[in-house]
């Protein structure tokens, strides 16, 4: 089974967003999602200095067999993004919740995180996705 | 409509596949090693494939192989006993119905082995067109493919008559106490073999070859980045009733005796379409293309000229493990089909520079004896 730490919350689309000591908020894709898609090849990630709302596209992961978007679960400004993952997108596959983070926002409004999904909720979504 | 499932169903779960929909049968996609994985152990050592979806009939009574000429353009009548050919079902206007691999069990038996998305059609086709010869549908037959550097050496210890047998040959061999049908061929580029294997003895087959160390399970994702990379078509993407036979590259499978000036020249669907194509030359050809940087095309995608002319298409695409990045096959003008030749693919709304590159991206390694 698919892992869903309890201290991130995730979108309905299947992006974690992990809210930092420092009130930045740091987004990946879940293992659900990552097991999913199968072996990523490619990722794009969003600009450095992007404004994206809530659901916005933030990038787009590309696995051997599909394309997915990736959309930001809050709004904010892109403050980081991992560029690690140009040369080993792979690593989405290993490490979701850590070393294959996507970006970091500044949020506009961090109680749009309660808006997300818990880890209890979205492992219910993920069972009646499948 | 249900799906049907192969003798290996069960097999498949147990090994952690994930099954998808496919030509009608649910099939094992990729197992928990993933479709990388599974390419890479099919070129360093041996990956066994499940392909039972595929029609296998048998042809058989006097003059088969001169009935089938009359639907395919291989040379038929000069194979010899297990002696193996890619062959084309071709249409009126020099078009594929279908392209499928011809095994001679006999003087006057033929294996066929066709792709399961056109197998009801194909049926249909060779009943109506072969009405006054035996056909039979060999649904209680699996097909395995075991293929790989390693796939030899492993199949040999079962059946040791299969030690030399050369690219393009068959022969029937007792595997685990079930008569298979043995032949070289395959799909990835790979030395290898396809078992046709009694649906009942399937599974004991499958595990028995599992059992070796240096075999693993391989599903349908690494066997089209496989095929991708060893440069072979696959029906629907480079091959259908509207691409011509010449633009796909496909001349080649055209018998000898077949050609013009041959000694049964013509005489299959198509054949002035076909010969008139080679004659003026094609409009558009099928080329290979690699893809700069990592993100991958896919198939659909246009293809443009530096003019910012639209020239071509792609008609399959994958992250090729072994070829090191993304890799495509696609028509282009043919102005702009020679190797090296710079283009741009359109991909999500960005233009991703490719370069025609030449066929197969990886090295043939059959066994020829």
């Amino acid at each position: 089974m698919s892992q869903a730490p309890e201290e991130l919350s995730y979108a309905r689309s299947h992006e974690w967003a992990r809210l930092e000591e420092d009130g930045t908020v740091t987004v990946g894709i879940s293992d659900h999602a990552q097991d999913a898609l199968g072996d990523v090849v490619f990722v794009e990630l969003p600009e450095d200095g992007a404004e994206l709302a809530a659901g916005d596209e933030a990038g787009v992961v590309e696995s051997v067999k599909a394309a997915s978007d990736i959309y930001a679960p809050i709004g904010g400004t892109v403050i980081a993004t991992n560029g690690a993952l140009e040369e080993t997108p792979e690593t989405v596959n290993a490490d979701p919740y850590n070393d294959g983070w996507f970006f970091r926002l500044k949020p506009t409004d961090t109680a749009e995180l309660e808006q997300l999904l818990d880890a209890a909720a979205y492992r219910q979504h993920c069972s009646e996705d499948s | 409509m249900s799906l049907l499932t192969t003798p290996l169903d069960a097999l498949h779960r147990e090994l952690g596949a994930r099954m998808v929909p496919f030509a009608g049968y649910e099939m094992p996609v990729q197992y928990p090693a993933g479709i990388i994985r599974e390419h890479e152990h099919t070129r360093e050592q041996a990956g066994l494939f499940d392909v039972s979806h595929m029609g296998q009939v048998v042809i058989e009574g006097p003059g088969t192989a001169a009935l089938l000429e009359r639907l395919v353009p291989a040379d038929v009548q000069g194979l010899a006993a297990n002696g193996q050919t890619y062959a084309l079902l071709t249409n009126e206007e020099g078009g594929v119905r279908d392209d499928l691999i011809i095994t001679r069990w006999s003087e006057e038996r033929f294996f066929l082995v066709v792709n399961a998305a056109c197998k009801a059609e194909d049926l249909a086709y060779l009943e109506a067109s072969l009405a006054g010869q035996k056909l039979t549908v060999l649904d209680d037959r699996a097909l395995l493919a075991l293929q790989g550097p390693a796939a030899r050496a492993v199949l040999s210890a079962l059946a040791p008559d299969l030690a030399r047998m050369p690219f393009l040959r068959g022969r029937e061999t007792e595997i685990e106490g079930a008569t298979c049908y043995v032949t070289c061929s395959g799909y990835t580029g790979e030395d290898g073999f396809e078992l046709s294997v009694p649906a009942a003895s399937a599974e004991a087959v499958a595990r028995r070859l599992l059992a070796a160390p240096s075999v693993a399970p391989a599903g349908l994702g690494a066997r089209d980045s496989l095929r991708l990379e060893a440069g072979l078509c696959l029906y629907g993407h480079e091959l259908d009733a509207e691409t011509n036979v010449v633009d796909a590259g496909l001349y080649w499978s055209v018998g000898k005796a077949r050609r013009p000036g041959g000694e049964r020249e013509g005489g299959f669907p198509g054949a002035n379409a076909v010969f008139h194509r080679k004659a003026e030359g094609p409009a558009q050809r099928r080329v290979g293309l690699r893809v700069e940087g990592r993100r991958p095309v896919r198939d659909g995608q246009p293809l443009f000229a530096n003019s910012g002319e639209e020239v071509g298409v792609i008609t399959s695409a994958c992250y090729g493990p072994s070829a090191g990045g993304p890799i495509a096959m696609g028509y282009v003008a043919a102005a702009y089909s020679d190797n090296a030749t710079p283009l741009e693919a359109e991909a999500r709304g960005k233009r991703l520079p490719v370069t025609v590159a030449p066929m197969p991206f990886i090295p043939q390694r059959y066994y020829r004896g």
